[in-house]
Parts: C-alpha cells; structure tokens; sequence
C-alpha cells in the first residue's frame, strides 16, 4: 500500500464453516462480548459457499457514499473475484463490525456507526485482510486437491488455477476444506502494481436498484401486520405532553389507537393517510417548558455581547496574540454569523419497530446501528443484545441519522400500542422542525499584518450551540469549561496557516435547541469562516488572494492543503481573463482527512441574484478506491454547501422552527447547480475520507467571488439578494 | 364507509379499497398495491420524490387524490420497464447518477415523460422538465448527462 491505513484496535482473523458448506472469514475482536449466533454467522465478513457464490457482509452502511460498493472492490481485489459476482449483504450488528474511528473514541452504547468519512479509511485494511486470507487458505486447498505445488497456484477469478498445467478448481469446490485451515495472521495483501479493481471506476452495485425502484430504503419496509404511527410533537423544543383527548383521532376511519411514548402523542392507524388525519384531529395541550420564548435572533444578540466577554475555552494558542495585534501594521476586524441548518434528507426520519415483551426488532435507514441498539436497550429496560437492528437502504443521512430519536419512537410505540409492529413515518414538517441541527455561531476574528501584508496576529472568538450537550454518545468529550471540539473543528485542531501568533477559543452557549452532526460538522462553519477571512487579508494586504493563500499554507503540515490549492488554481485558469461580469474566489480547507480546493466562478445579477457558474474542484484523500465514487461525493458536497451558502436558514422563534416544507427550507434545483470538475490528486500521505471535506470550499469560494465581483463582503449566511442588490 | 375504487397501474387494473377517497395517490400505490418505488419526501408537490405519470404525463402523487386518478392510466418506476431496460433507466447506470437514490423514480419518471415528447432536449428543456425535483445529494449535473445519453440511444432507436 503507498498509504498507511488505520486499523484502530488490533483484531484477529476467524474462520469457520458456512452453514450448508463452505468457508466464512470474520474477525474477533479481543474483550468484546462476541455475538450470541455461534462461529457459522459469527463475524462474517466474507461467505464463500459450496456453490461457489461469494457474499460480502458489511456492517458500514449505504446512504448513497458508495461504500457498500468500494469495500467490496477491495475485497474482490484481494479475493481474486470478479465484483459482478460479488453478492454485497448488509451486516447486523457485531463487534467486528465496530468503526475503528469510534473505538479509539470510546464511543459510550457500542462502535457501530457509519459517519465521519471513515469507511473506506479504517474497513479497507481489514476487508483486504480478510479477502487475502481467503485466498490464501484456497491457494493452499487448491493446490492440494490438484496435487500440485503451492507455489505453483494462483488465483484467478473464482478459481486456484495451477499455471503449468492450467488445471483450474472453483472455490466452491474447496470452499469447505478451506474452512479447516488456520487461517495465516498477516496475510500477503496484493501489491498496488498488481491491482486490477483498486483504482478503477466501477458501476456500483445499488444502482440497478435504485433505477428500478427495487431499493428497499426505510420507509419501504413491510412487515406482517404492521400498524403506521404519526407523532404528535410539542412544537417547542423540550416541551412535553399536558394533557390529550384522542376522542376526535379515534373517529377517523382506520385510525386503531392513540398512545401517548416519551417524545408525544402517536397516531397508530391502518394507514399512513389515517394516522395523518388521527394527527390532525388530535388535540393535545401541551406543557411547553422554559424555551417557550427563546429565539434565534435574541440568541446572536446575547452571543454578540459574550465573543466580546472575559470568559472562554481556549482551544490553539501560540505566540501572544494581543502583543501583536497591538503591534501590527494594519488590523483587520469582521463578525461572521452562521445559522442553523436542518439536514433535509429526501426521506423523511421513520423506523419499523416490533417490541415483543423480551426482544424489540428494528428495522431502519439508519447511520448507527449499535447506538440505535443502546438508546433502545434504555427506553424499553430491555438488555442490548435483545434488541435487533436490521438496516435498509438510507435516502440520505448526512449525519442526521447518527441520532436515535426517531427509532426509540418506534420501539416505544410498538410498545405503547400493544406489542404490534409499528412503522413511526415523519412528514416533512416534523422532519424540518424536530431535526438536530447544524450549531449557528457568532464569531469575531481579528488580525494584524505585518509590513508585508502577511498576517503576524490571528484571534478567532466562536461562540454558539454545542452538539456534544446533546450528543451524549461522545458527550465525554466535553471539556468542563465548556470546550466542544466539534464547535472548534476546522477553526483550531487543524490550523493551516503560518501565523505566529494564534488565538482561538470558543464560548459554548446553547440555549435549547437541539444540535447535531451535519456533513463535516464544525468545519461547515469555520471553513466558511476561515477562508473567508482569509480573503479579506489578501485584500488588506493587496495581494492575490490564491498566492497570498499559497504563502500561509507553507508549513510542512499544509503541504498537501497547498497542493489541492495549486492544482485547483491551475485547472480552473486562475488569472485568466473570464467572460463579463464573471468573476473567480478560491478557498481551501481540510476536513476528515481530505485536502479540498475550490474554485467558484459567480456573477451577481442588479436584483442580487447570485450564479455559479463552474466549480473547480481538488481533492487530496490519499490512495483511491474508486475515483468516480470520490468524485460523486465531492459532486454532491459541493451542492449540499452551495444549498446551504444560498438558502439554508432555519429560524427559532417562541421554541418553534419557523419552517415547515421545502417552500420556506429551499433547496437549489438543477439550474441553479453549477457545472463541477473534480481533479483527484492521488496523494501519498496518509488516507482521508471523500465524503465531507468537498462540502466545505465552496460557500467562502463563492462569497470569495461574490466580494471580487462586488466589493461586497458577505459575513453571515445564507447568502440573501438584498445584501448585494445595485 | 369505504370506497372501491379501480386503479390501472402498469397496465394492469387494481380494486382497492380506500376509507377516504381523498387519500393520495402516492399511499394507495405504496400501501395498498406495495409499490413501494414511488417515494414520499415532502408531500405538498415541492420535491418530485413521488413523481408517477398519469396518461403519460408527470403528476405528483403525493397530491393526486386517489378518486381523481381512477380509470386512468397510471405508470410507476416498476412499470417503466422489465429489468431496467428503459433507455432512461440504462443511461442512469452509465452515467452512475444516484447516490441515495431516494429521489430517482421521481426523476426517472419525469425525464421519460420529456424524451416521449422531444427527444433531443437542450439543456434548458431538460431544466424545465426537471425543475420540480430536488435532490440532497446533489446529482443534478448527471442527471442531465444521462437525459442526453437516453436521448441519443432513443434517437438510434435503442
């Protein structure tokens, strides 16, 4: 491999027999209670049976990032299968299972979670091992069943082949004899020169699916006698139930009972369209708590009163930043404001639950199969391993589905309405307003250049909302003072620029409303906020804002942030001339272990309408599963950032989220999607993820340009006509 | 009291029986006939997700209320073709458009209904047909490429 990657905790391959014939490869993870089903379904990574058909068991799941495809191209790598024959089985939950990113994180409620662009990063070493040894137990069977030298076999697409004689045995032939091999501790993983699907562009397997309409995603579940819930939710956030009358409710055809579970009040009916109207008849009052009156605009008022405070929590310090903000030549001084943002996810949060009095079974577009499983365990009292989670296909996830609220729903609606299985489906509208949304911030930066322009002085105050109040599975990682590294990531963990002195601390303010994880999580925010200010420095300073860039990042450690920087400048033509009223911002950032430059080219319209007309794009992830996968995922970051700089703004007021549907939460469309080139710089360093780091360029890239076209400095998403109309 | 109503779906007619003959297309299809690839995302005609054609036309079955559709003929993602072989279907695994997938149908629907009627759409005819969709993955860009692959196979009559 030209890349290292993260195995996180060491763990040991296992082999074992199929049920029916053949050999199962899975792994044992030392100290982890192992699963209950017995050494044939345990830890199965990889199922090769007597017929010769290979099935891939992957515990990661697929909400449209393409891992389910990519892992399995490493495994047909190593296993010297064809990938069309591959059979890909989402996996259950099981410690092998577990994300090496959240083991090291002592995640509280189990490891098994799919987020943080760590799939391909900390499975890869582990699928390819697991396909390694396969092949290697079956070279060794092979050659014995052959009766020819060891060393004189291959494997070949489904066979050991014995390359003198061309005598060839299929693997399902051997497959059961493999099964009693030892299998080897380290096997020989392929070499690069070698590969024949790493780095190729493959058609992913889902897809046909998804053409079809054959994809099974949450919402699409169908189990034997089940019911369909709506909730009632207190509209303010933390409210709780006072008192209901469902005698209304009752009376709608279909509608079966009105049950009240911890979140409120559930219609269960025959039909989605009855527990809809049951809802809709439904009166409850509610009883809606101390947020009643909080609001998001008071909320930046009161934020901007403490980013000028005594207190916060520091995060990166170097040098003495008031001595050289006292000191510099020139100070620059701008206030930058983020909103909360909803996840919006085409489908709508739903879970299929069928609670049975000693078990709960639960079916689930879900992120986080074992922390579902953990929240569920503690709203029923049932022990962990009681409850079942079966994931379906996502629409979606964008971290949103890292939470568990909307599967407790189910189970304990399940309950509630007398141990039958219950599929709790979302509208829009609690979708919107009942999400965990993406931290609003306030922030002040402030810095000093020197006589070069170059800054000498870098003071960031964050002060917002915090995910880890709410998100208790990492709620360990709070610091006393209030510290949330998610509210600092991208501002002071990873700080690319060479600045002496560097202050960035961070007041942690939430006031109620709930916040969550969403696609690259705290750089969204300081990434905008970063390369933003950035640009207003090169301008102070009067310089070009891509080599003014290109002299900060040249440390070692911003190498490769200088190399993505560069070739995005290059491919897109910087300094070239453009059509009229075109004009170019470039931003880069890191993010999840990926490098991302963008380039934007924008034309602000005299009504203030802004237009993207190209993005550019570069992106360092390191060594390349499947390039057209990171490309569509940096595609599709591009969009989700540039959807959020032009329109994502979800307001509080009185408690309540003011919007309800995509009329008042807008999504851009296809005209207003520009045209995107992703260059891949296939990088020797480390590996990173592809899924989040191309979200976060594009909205400081635009409002780079947006400020090179107008003079116009935007500092508060999203981006409105009204602050640039002429 | 229920109502019985006959829905012709994919070239077959379907008695179902409905409590309200105001229900949405969209439920009867999904709960009633378990065709579940139509897709609810949002439920007032913002998104596409539920995209069926009625008569070949694109309507938006999450408010198509069931009575108002009944004798006529209505196509969903499963009756577009056997197997994915609709052009559509085809040029959306060559150009590998979805990522979650769940706004496909929608958008396959639509894209169909425009290439029956014009089948070389530009770019802004594409926009127009399309602007009722919207998809949080961001496939936008492939989605008009493969509208242009489908175009072209269907003008060499594959």
């Amino acid at each position: 491999m030209r890349a290292t990657v993260n195995q996180g905790r060491r763990q040991f391959l296992k082999v074992g027999a199929a049920a029916g014939g053949g050999l199962v490869i899975g792994f044992h993870l030392p100290g982890v209670a192992e699963a209950a089903e017995g050494p044939a379904k345990l830890n199965a990574y990889v199922r090769i049976g007597a017929d010769s058909k290979v099935t891939f068991v992957c515990g990661q799941v697929e909400m449209g990032q393409g891992v389910h495809n990519g892992l399995a191209m490493l495994l047909a790598e190593e296993l010297e299968v064809d990938l069309k024959n591959l059979r890909i089985e989402q996996g259950g939950i099981d410690p092998a299972f577990g994300n090496p990113r959240y083991i090291g994180f002592k995640a509280v409620g189990g490891f098994q979670a799919t987020g943080g662009s760590s799939s391909i990063r900390n499975f890869g070493n582990k699928v390819r091992h697991a396909g390694a040894a396969a092949r290697f137990m079956l070279i060794s069977v092979g050659a014995e069943r052959m009766q020819v030298l060891r060393s004189e076999c291959i494997a070949e697409n489904g066979h050991v082949v014995h390359k003198p004689s061309g005598r060839k045995v299929i693997y399902g032939a051997i497959a059961s004899d493999a099964a009693r091999q030892v299998a080897p501790d380290e096997p020989a993983l392929k070499q690069p020169s070698e590969f024949k699907v790493i780095g190729k562009s493959t058609l992913r397997h889902d897809i046909p699916l998804k053409v079809t309409g054959r994809a099974v995603y949450g919402l699409d579940v169908k189990r034997p006698g089940m019911l369909i819930a709506t909730v009632a939710r207190c509209p303010v956030f933390g409210g709780k139930v006072k008192s209901f009358n469902a005698e209304s409710s009752l009376r709608v055809p279909g509608v079966r009972k009105v049950v009240q579970i911890s979140s409120g009040v559930a219609v269960v009916a025959d039909s989605f369209w009855a527990a809809k109207k049951g809802r809709d008849a439904l009166e409850v009052a509610w009883d809606e708590g101390p947020l009643a009156k909080v609001s998001s605009a008071d909320m930046y008022s009161q934020w901007a009163a403490l980013a000028k405070g005594p207190t916060a929590a520091e995060r990166l310090k170097t040098g003495d930043v008031a001595a050289a903000l006292a000191g510099g030549a020139k100070r620059v001084e701008a206030t930058y404001e983020l909103p909360f943002l909803a996840h919006a996810c085409m489908e709508p949060m739903n879970a299929t639950a069928h609670f049975k009095g000693d078990s709960c079974e639960i079916w689930a577009p879900t992120q986080a199969q074992s922390w579902n499983q953990h929240a569920v365990a503690q709203a029923t009292g049932l022990p962990p391993k009681a409850v079942t989670v079966h994931t379906t296909y996502l629409g979606g996830g964008f971290g949103r589905r890292l939470e568990s609220d909307y599967v407790v729903e189910a189970a304990e609606t399940s309950r509630a309405a007398g141990n039958v299985p219950v599929k709790v489906v979302w509208t829009r509208d609690d979708d919107l307003q009942h999400d965990f949304y993406r931290p609003a911030s306030h922030n002040v930066l402030q810095a000093a250049l020197g006589a070069d322009g170059m800054p000498t002085a870098w003071r960031h105050r964050i002060v917002g909302t915090s995910i880890l109040q709410y998100f208790k599975t990492f709620g360990h990682f709070l610091r006393k003072d209030g510290h949330d590294p998610t509210s600092t990531q991208g501002a002071g963990d990873y700080f690319p620029y060479d600045i002496p002195n560097v202050l960035v601390d961070y007041v942690n303010n939430n006031q109620g409303v709930p916040s969550g994880f969403w696609r690259s999580v705290g750089n969204t925010q300081n990434g905008f906020i970063l390369e933003s200010f950035v640009d207003e420095l090169a301008h102070a300073a009067g310089k070009d804002p891509y080599q003014y860039r290109r002299q900060l990042f040249d440390k070692p450690h911003a190498a490769r942030l200088r190399g993505v920087l560069d070739l995005a400048a290059e491919k897109a033509g910087w300094g070239k001339p453009l059509p009229s009223g075109v004009h170019r911002g470039i931003a880069a950032h890191f993010a999840y272990g990926g490098y991302c430059a963008q380039v934007a080219e924008v034309s602000v319209a005299r009504d203030g309408k802004v237009k993207v007309h190209r993005v550019v794009a570069a992106i360092d992830s390191g060594w390349v599963v499947n390039p057209d996968t990171v490309a569509a995922q940096i595609e599709g970051a591009i969009y989700y950032g540039l959807n959020a700089a032009l329109y994502g703004e979800i307001t509080i007021r009185n408690g309540r989220v003011e919007q309800r549907n995509f009329n008042d939460y807008k999504m851009a469309r296809m005209d207003e999607m520009p045209k995107v080139e992703v260059h891949i710089l296939e990088g020797k360093g480390e590996q990173g993820g592809a899924g989040e780091p191309g979200t976060n360029p594009i909205a400081p890239a635009v409002c780079n340009a947006i400020f090179a076209a107008t003079g116009k400095r935007i500092r508060k998403l999203p981006i409105k006509p009204e602050m640039l109309r002429t | 009291m229920a109502t019985t109503l006959t829905l012709n779906v994919n070239g077959r007619a379907h008695k179902v029986s409905v409590e309200d003959p105001q229900t949405p297309l969209l439920w009867v299809l999904r709960e009633n006939l378990g065709l579940t690839g139509t897709k609810y995302g949002c439920g007032v005609a913002l998104c596409g997700a539920c995209t069926v054609l009625v008569n070949g036309e694109p309507v938006r079955s999450c408010n198509a209320e069931v009575s108002q559709v009944a004798g006529k003929n209505i196509t969903t993602i499963e009756g577009l073709s056997r197997d994915g072989a609709h052009p559509v279907q085809r040029a959306w695994i060559a150009e590998q458009v979805p990522q979650c997938g769940y706004c496909q149908s929608g958008q396959i629907m639509s894209a169909s209904a425009l290439l029956a009627k014009n089948k070389s759409p530009s770019d802004a005819d594409i926009e127009r047909a399309m602007e009722g969709h919207i998809c949080s993955c961001g496939t936008y860009n492939r989605v008009r490429k493969a509208i242009h692959t489908a175009a072209a196979m269907l003008r060499k009559g594959a």
